[in-house]
């Protein structure tokens, strides 16, 4: 394994150890840094946004400097080292793929095996006279501390969930408050989540919308143009307004909205979001293809919403996958089913009546 | 505001009180504050359903007191099971077949 570049563009300098140099860094981010923060979030090159794994000084540390793990994943790494100003330590990177921790955790790349190897490869028990070794409580479910322990003779100690609170876990002697090991999600950090799944849901959506477009045109009395700017700008408008109630309002509202499945929450919004739609599209009920259009919108909608809600359990931070599949087992069919329904009405009200 | 809370009832979590050594490691890692103390010589399980069976206290645990078929509640990933694998998506998600916490395999997400 080979040690972590020098040319990184946030390394700023190099200190000397007995083992060789190690790359520096600082704990203030620069403009680049939080330029690759804001592409990261917004889903442009999330999947490619690492920092070489291995060994980093953090301002000036000795022997007895604290020992620090985290991520490869760019973010991981920037949210430790800005959280704390004014202290040294070494900060070790494990490969997770450029994954963040938790995930990683999960996924099985921030693991046991990969610390072990990375404590010896680093030769970091040669660069620090005590054995103690501080990991993201969030790393726990990729790491069994006591076979570290046996494995690599590192005590791991597990530091606050946020990084936030990583300076004052320090201060009080190592010791995290009831606070800081509970995993929150509060709006801020549900609103930070909605640009990626947006995109996401957006990207499938404008396919869709295209061909509803250009279908729409043959339908209905009027020309070509009369029926896009009738049928399928509207069609349009409704898909979005789908994936506004499920993508971003779900998320918003998440603790407000009835129900515990993210499912039926996201089916409730899109519910609400489609006779909202109806009322303003106002249709003559007295003709039929109005209402089957009408029962298109209060079915498709509401599918719509309740998939990307569903969806939203990967990005949450309490769902279990035993709920999630529980929930699936009916929602999902549910989805599918009123989808295309609503699909086909859609078609019927425009083509056969 | 309380804390969100997902489905009742569901959670593969499971405690053997007769291997428990009350060490609280498991109160230290898992983030939904499931365990708390009883007495001084054990752990019990004060909020089952807050379990979000990420796995970390049954990996931790020393002897193995803790069991947890673990896995990451991520409706994509078990959409991308079931169609054979799957590419990444939104969240990059699929699940190995083996979703249980013993060993090294685990359920991939992000």
């Amino acid at each position: 394994m080979n040690p972590p570049r020098m040319d990184q563009p946030f390394v700023i300098g190099a200190i000397e150890t007995d083992i060789g140099r190690v790359p520096q860094v600082s704990s203030s981010l620069g403009w680049a840094d939080h330029w690759g923060t804001i592409k990261a979030r917004s889903g442009l090159n999330r999947m490619h946004y690492a920092v070489d794994p291995g060994l980093y000084a953090l301002g000036n540390p000795d022997a007895g400097s604290l020992a620090l793990v985290t991520a490869n994943y760019k973010l991981s790494f920037d949210s430790l080292r800005s959280a704390l100003p004014g202290r040294d330590a070494w900060i070790l990177v494990l490969d997770t793929e450029g994954i963040n921790v938790w995930c990683a955790a999960g996924k099985g790349t921030f693991s046991t095996a990969e610390l072990v190897a990375r404590i010896k490869s680093s030769k970091i028990n040669q660069i620090v006279s005590h054995r103690k070794i501080i990991l993201p409580q969030l790393g726990a479910p990729g790491i069994a501390a006591h076979i570290v322990k046996k494995l690599a003779g590192f005590t791991v100690h597990y530091g606050p969930i946020r990084t936030k609170d990583l300076a004052e876990y320090l201060d009080r002697g190592m010791a995290a408050t009831p606070v800081m090991r509970l995993k929150t999600f509060t709006l801020s950090e549900r609103a930070v989540l909605i640009p990626i799944e947006l995109v996401q849901a957006l990207k499938a959506a404008l396919v869709v919308a295209l061909v509803a477009l250009v279908i729409s045109g043959f339908g209905g009395q009027g020309t070509y143009v009369d029926n896009v700017v009738t049928y399928g700008i509207f069609f349009t408008i409704a898909l979005l307004g789908g994936v506004f109630a499920g993508a971003v309002l779900t998320p918003l509202l998440l603790p407000y909205i009835p129900g515990r499945a993210f499912a039926l929450k996201g089916l409730v919004l899109g519910l609400i979001t489609a006779v909202v739609l109806v009322f303003f599209r106002n249709p003559d009920m007295t003709q039929w293809a109005n209402r089957l259009e009408i029962l298109a919108w209060l079915l498709l909608v509401p599918a719509v919403a309740a998939y990307l809600a569903m969806n939203f359990t990967g990005a949450s931070t309490y769902t279990s996958l035993s709920g999630v599949k529980k929930e699936m087992q009916w929602a999902l069919p549910l989805e599918i089913t009123a989808g295309t329904a609503g699909c086909l009405l859609w078609l019927g009200s425009r083509f056969i009546i | 505001m309380t804390r969100l809370r997902y489905l009742k009832n569901v959670t593969t979590l499971a405690f053997d009180e007769e291997k428990c050594i009350g060490c609280g490691v498991c109160m230290t890692v898992c983030p939904q504050a499931v365990f708390g103390m009883n007495g001084d010589k054990r752990v019990q399980i004060e909020d089952r359903d807050a379990c979000m069976e990420c796995g970390a206290c049954a990996l931790n645990c020393p002897t193995e007191a803790l069991t947890v078929t673990a896995g990451v509640g991520c409706a994509a990933a078990v959409i991308n099971s079931m169609l054979g694998g799957g590419s990444a998506t939104g969240c990059c998600c699929s699940i190995e077949p083996d979703e249980t916490c013993s060993g090294n395999k685990r359920p991939t997400c992000c």
